[in-house]
């Protein structure tokens, strides 16, 4: 039988079912299965987020990886290439010394990259209107054309500060907050955007960040101390060429050290000198407290003492997470109703008894709302 | 019936008539504190030393949190020499007091006011920026509570 058959790509019949119910939200007679979705999910910064919203990182995150191989690369090959000799010839103090480096490095390293640094939600819809109304009222102008840049000002410890309005998360800025164009999102305390680490450095993870260049000075001092210790007792032995044959990973670790220890060494110091009096690079660098402003310009947030600063920046209390990165999206949370409309109205009590009638029966109208509580 | 409001029942018979919100006073630096001044929309639902008794607890109840001394230090050098590891099994002392203040804020609202139709958020849950009060237009019908 001569099967006249057209070579054309099978394609795969698909039968979409049409719906019979009406696809109203509201008027749906079932309850609305929407699959709950976490917060992290709505996040309106440029945040990436891992493991179900339990790490957040900056949107990019290449340096980060090369800073993570440098480390592991280099860590790696001097317990492989160098530790041997020397804990033989030397002690064994010195791979375990370098181990326990080597983890705090990396210890540190994860928690400034993966945690929240302080992230400051953005206004709800409502307080955005009930600022925005403040201001206007304040500024005795309406609306259709931009006003002015708001300010507020407030004293704090005998220094004027201005606190700025943030246009994108729509509120005013804490002082010392300000808004991180990368990752757009305002951070409090905020330090500076680090791309080594992928991530903002603000009030929740400073302190991470200073025991990670801290720790990362020390391993690199380490390293590069002891390789070079290694490549002239070896060659005391066996001369240097030989030397450089048998360990050629040395002259690599010799390297990249040397040219991390300045950089790293001396960001550590910057940020020892910053925390000693209480400042953020953000500050430093656009001289906000710096004696050059102004005769009777200083610091209104140090606290006196280098030790007592140094000691509230690195042991004080951790404030928690203002983003709830892993909790639900609730439905709609109630609104205040506009002057009459009864379709808005019901629109706003209907999700609130969806919010407080789950597994109940299924709120169609407005009788349901308005039974008195039977229990 | 119980003698406390259920908020349940407010809910479902009132709608929300408006918000008002308390901002943060920065006044004292970067600790989170409220503005205790009370604002004119409450003038006819509650009394005002009431309104500023439960704002002063709540201040100082943050401060507690972001106290800087002794227990505090050391808690953070604890923290340090395990790696911040031990979070995993106990909670920080902000957090420890900041379920006070949740609970502090649920019974001030079933006790006090609820009753008078408003209903106070919890701050975190708006990112510590603000105290958002939900003034309810009482619309019960038939057996009205």
């Amino acid at each position: 039988m001569l099967h006249l058959r057209v070579a054309e790509p099978m394609r795969e019949c698909e039968y979409s079912q049409i719906s019979t119910r009406s696809s109203t939200p509201m008027e749906t007679p079932y309850k609305k299965r929407t699959p709950k979705r976490r917060k992290w999910q709505a996040f309106p910064g440029r945040n990436k987020f891992y493991c179900n919203g339990r790490i957040m990182m900056a949107r990019q995150t290449g340096v980060f990886y090369l800073t993570l191989v440098l480390i592991l690369v280099t860590s790696g090959l001097f317990f492989a290439f160098d530790c041997p000799f020397l804990s033989l010839q030397l002690t064994p103090a010195i791979p375990v010394i370098g181990g326990v480096l080597f983890v705090f490095v990396l210890g540190t390293l994860f928690r400034t990259s993966f945690s929240d640094p302080g992230v400051l939600p953005r206004a709800t819809p409502d307080e955005a209107a009930d600022l925005e109304r403040q201001i206007d009222v304040a500024n005795g102008s309406s609306s259709g054309y931009r006003p002015p840049p708001r300010t507020r000002e407030v004293v704090i410890n005998g220094q004027t500060v201005k606190l700025k309005y943030c246009f994108t998360c729509k509120i005013f800025r804490p002082p010392r907050a300000s808004h991180c164009s990368l990752c757009d999102n305002c951070v409090e305390r905020f330090d500076h955007h680090c791309p080594w680490v992928g991530n903002c450095v603000g009030k929740r993870n400073y302190r991470f960040f200073y025991m990670f260049i801290l720790s990362l000075s020390c391993l690199t001092i380490f390293i590069f101390a002891f390789v070079i210790t290694h490549v002239i007792l070896r060659s005391h032995r066996y001369g240097f060429l030989n030397t450089l044959k048998d360990s050629p990973a040395s002259v690599l670790e010799v390297v990249v050290c040397f040219f991390s220890v300045w950089s790293i060494v001396g960001l550590s110091g910057f940020h020892t000198y910053l925390i000693s009096s209480n400042q953020t690079t953000n500050e430093d660098i656009k001289g906000s407290w710096s004696s050059k402003r102004g005769k009777g310009n200083y610091n209104p947030y140090s606290y006196g003492n280098i030790f007592t600063n140094c000691c509230a920046a690195l042991c004080g209390p951790l404030p928690p997470s203002l983003i709830d990165r892993r909790g639900f999206v609730q439905s709609d949370t109630p609104h205040p109703i506009p002057p009459t409309n009864g379709t808005t109205m019901y629109g706003s009590t209907q999700s609130q008894s969806h919010m407080m009638c789950s597994g109940e029966e299924p709120v169609q109208d407005l009788s349901c709302c308005h039974t008195p509580a039977a229990e | 019936m119980a003698e406390t409001h259920n908020l349940q029942d407010l809910r479902h018979q009132a709608a929300v008539a408006s918000k008002v919100y308390v901002q943060r006073d920065y006044n004292s630096g970067t600790i989170c504190r409220f503005q205790t001044k009370f604002p004119s929309e409450l003038e006819s639902r509650v009394d005002r030393q009431q309104f500023e008794e439960t704002m002063q607890t709540l201040n100082n109840l943050y401060a507690e949190a972001e106290k800087i001394g002794g227990k505090s230090y050391l808690e953070g050098c604890l923290a340090c020499m395990t790696a911040y590891t031990i979070f995993l099994c106990m909670e920080t002392h902000y957090e420890k007091v900041l379920k006070k203040i949740a609970r502090f804020i649920k019974e001030q609202n079933e006790k006090i006011y609820a009753p008078l139709g408003l209903l106070l958020t919890d701050p975190i849950e708006r990112g510590l920026r603000v105290v958002e009060i939900t003034i309810f237009e009482d619309r019960s019908i038939g057996s009205g509570r």
